[in-house]
């Protein structure tokens, strides 16, 4: 029950079939890893758990501590307690981060109830110094004229300011210069805890030699078909995915 | 307690209605009988009856400007009005002379006695007499003239006269005649030289009467260097039947003087708000109307800044919202008329639904004049795809001394932006609502405090309607 746990997830768009009886199952206090070349349907996974529209779930089931999120609006998805890290944050302009944030943290109270704007302040100045996010950006439009890797500081704040019970990272790393990889899964590892899942998607390895999982999961024409820990995306990273492509090739 | 919760208008609210027994009335529908009858009532002086009677003339003469302007303005039937109700009381100077009844309407309108007291002055209008109006002592001290415009006509003709009707006279166009032949209500401001008021002036008004037109004529006269900012607003009861709004706002700044005028109406869906304002800035002198119109049936309003003495500036900055069934066709017209006068338009609409904005503006600029400047963003932003919004800008522009720039944008709110707010945890009202403001919220910022938070929760109360 304390899982995000996806069951023979068949999910398409547009009549085309992208994930293919996608299974995996995430207990709190895990992170996981999935990799895998473009347009296997890694952020089709996150999209269709987060609700998006544009994805028409044909079978399966999603749930999360039990409750069933595909019959949830997007809205209540995010509320249960599922964060997705956009690969491509929003521009939102005129709208400010600090405000923007504020909005989030209130829809989670009950109609009437506020929040101690103090305390709130002081959280969100905290957690912007730990990330390295200047405190002018409180004041500045979401996600608008910001680099590649302010965009996606500001997607693990406001991750980190929301808590959810569940974060998927959505090529959190793309575009990211180092440094910033570095600020940026220091912020991931901070959010670690017996009380979270955690799945991160990536291309790249390098991001899990600063957030190592406990397990690394191959995807492929959507769905997974490769499963370890963290030397099977180092081993990737050396071979490439066609030695996985052949083994499964040979297995069907 | 936070500034929210003080001013919180309900609009729900707006929809009561009471019954209420006018003294005076006027009759349905407009003749010579008419505007007799009210300016008997009002026991005006002669001068008011012919220009009451002759603007009445031009109102008949002139036809209705749908050569450029929608059709739905052929839908007003003027015989079935009515243009002239009241309590026959004279405005009220303190809280307690108010009626019971009008008290009742106010509080309804969930307009907080507190604030009021809060207020430099009020001038809160109950259908066509000031129901209440109260001014500071310092004001008055100072020479600060804040009465309905029925008391400045009859208690200050000597300033009065020399400016009514001089920046809008009455064949300016047919809603402005109207507005002339049988004007009542409205504020009449007078703020002696060198006096800045450092509170906004405010008024409340609504409409009350089903099937009655409001026709307040409002005048401000900042003399040399005075400085005053006045806001109104007004929210109006639900009917089953077209009801008619026509003011004719009048601004003068003498030199150097500084006129801000903030409006955020918020009519009901059957109204047709057919406004007319016009500033006259003198040398040195700076005008600026903060407009924000949301909801009426048809709103046509363009106010406009004549910018007659050298260096004189003027600025619009307004916003629109034309919800399912609206349309709001809104603008600004700058009319520059010496060396060295800048003009400033921002005007930012917003079509939810079948809603409708066109924006019209006027940017004229002689050849004989040097150093003058004009500035116009107009910005659109649809909610659907039935939306529609349409840009007249017309910029005349003479001579190679002036300059003018002009940019126009129009988005919408995409799908993307609508599904990372929702992701954050926002239902998808308030997902809209945010991104809604964020839009205006360059605007807004220069709103005073409360009519910001209140045009923030007008907006929520627009978007949370506007999604299934």
């Amino acid at each position: 029950m304390n899982d995000l746990n996806i069951e023979s997830l068949n999910v398409s768009i547009d009549e085309k079939q992208i994930l293919k009886n996608f299974s995996l199952t995430i207990p709190k206090g895990e992170v996981h890893t999935i990799m895998g070349p473009n347009g296997t349907g890694k952020s089709t996974l996150a999209k269709a758990l987060a609700g998006h529209d544009d994805y028409t779930i044909d079978s399966g089931s999603a749930t999360m501590d039990g409750e069933d999120i595909l019959a949830m609006e997007v809205d209540e998805v995010s509320r249960a307690g599922l964060f997705l890290a956009f690969q491509y944050p929003i521009e939102i302009p005129g709208v400010s981060i600090a405000n923007f944030i504020r909005a989030a943290l209130s829809s989670r109270l009950p109609k009437g109830e506020d929040i101690d704007a103090v305390a709130y302040y002081k959280e969100l100045y905290s957690e912007m110094e730990r990330l390295g996010i200047d405190r002018k950006f409180t004041s500045r439009s979401v996600n608008e004229g910001f680099s590649g890797g302010e965009k996606k500081r500001c997607e693990i704040l406001q991750m980190a300011m929301i808590k959810p019970k569940y974060c998927i990272l959505d090529e959190t790393d793309s575009g990211l210069d180092i440094d910033a990889l570095k600020i940026v899964a220091d912020g991931v590892n901070h959010m670690r805890s017996e009380d979270r899942g955690i799945l991160v998607i990536t291309h790249y390895q390098r991001l899990l030699n600063y957030i190592v999982p406990d397990y690394v999961h191959i995807m492929m024409e959507g769905r997974i078909v490769k499963s370890g820990d963290k030397s099977l995306a180092l081993e990737v990273e050396e071979r490439g995915y066609d030695w996985i492509k052949e083994e499964i090739g040979a297995t069907v | 307690m936070s500034t929210e919760a003080t001013i919180d208008i309900d609009r729900e609210k707006g929809n009561f209605s009471y019954d209420t027994d006018y003294e005076y009335d006027a009759g349905v529908g407009l003749s010579k009988d008419t505007v007799n009858y009210i300016t008997d009532v009002k026991g005006e002086d002669d001068w008011v009856r012919v220009f009451r009677l002759k603007a009445l003339e031009v109102f008949h003469s002139k036809p209705l400007p749908t050569h450029w302007a929608t059709k739905d303005l052929e839908n007003i039937d003027f015989d079935k009005f009515r243009y002239y109700l009241s309590k026959g009381q004279q405005p009220s100077r303190t809280w307690d002379d108010v009626p019971d009844d009008i008290k009742a309407t106010f509080e309804r309108l969930g307009i907080p006695e507190q604030e009021r007291a809060f207020l430099a002055g009020v001038e809160a209008q109950f259908d066509s007499e000031a129901a209440y109006s109260r001014m500071k002592d310092e004001l008055s001290k100072e020479g600060v003239i804040f009465v309905g415009s029925t008391e400045g006509l009859k208690d200050h003709p000597e300033i009065f006269r020399k400016y009514f009707g001089k920046v809008i006279p009455i064949g300016d166009n047919k809603f402005s005649a109207l507005n002339s032949a049988v004007f009542s209500g409205g504020s009449f401001i007078y703020i002696p030289p060198g006096v800045k008021v450092k509170q906004p002036l405010q008024a409340y008004f609504r409409i009350n009467a089903e099937n009655f037109g409001q026709f307040e004529r409002t005048l401000i006269i900042a003399d040399e260097g005075a400085e005053v900012t006045y806001m109104e607003g007004c929210t109006a009861p639900k009917f089953e039947t077209t009801t008619l709004h026509s003011a004719v706002v009048e601004l003068v700044a003498l030199k150097g003087a500084k006129i801000q005028y903030i409006t955020v109406q918020n009519w009901s869906s059957n109204v047709f708000n057919l406004v007319t304002k016009r500033g006259l800035a003198e040398e040195d002198a700076e005008i600026k109307w903060i407009d924000c119109n949301i909801g009426s049936r048809l709103t046509m309003k363009y106010p406009g800044v004549i910018l007659k003495g050298r260096g004189a500036r003027g600025e619009v900055l307004s916003i629109a919202l034309a919800g399912d069934g609206q349309h709001q066709d809104t603008g600004a017209k700058m009319i520059h008329a010496a060396d060295d006068t800048t003009s400033n338009i921002i005007a930012k609409s917003i079509s939810v639904g079948e809603g409708r904005s066109t924006y019209r503006g006027q940017v004229h600029i002689p050849k004989h004049l040097k150093g003058c400047r004009n500035n116009t963003e107009c910005d659109a932003l649809l909610i659907n795809t039935n939306s529609r919004t349409d840009t007249y800008p017309a910029i005349t522009v003479r001579g190679n001394d002036n300059s003018v720039q002009h940019e126009a944008s129009v988005s919408k709110v995409n799908a993307e932006q609508i599904f990372y707010l929702m992701q954050r945890g926002l239902n998808e009202g308030e997902a809209m609502s945010l991104a809604v403001n964020g839009f205006i919220n360059d605007l807004v910022k220069q709103f005073p405090m409360e009519y910001s938070v209140e045009l923030k929760r007008l907006i929520d109360m627009e978007m949370e309607g506007s999604v299934g």
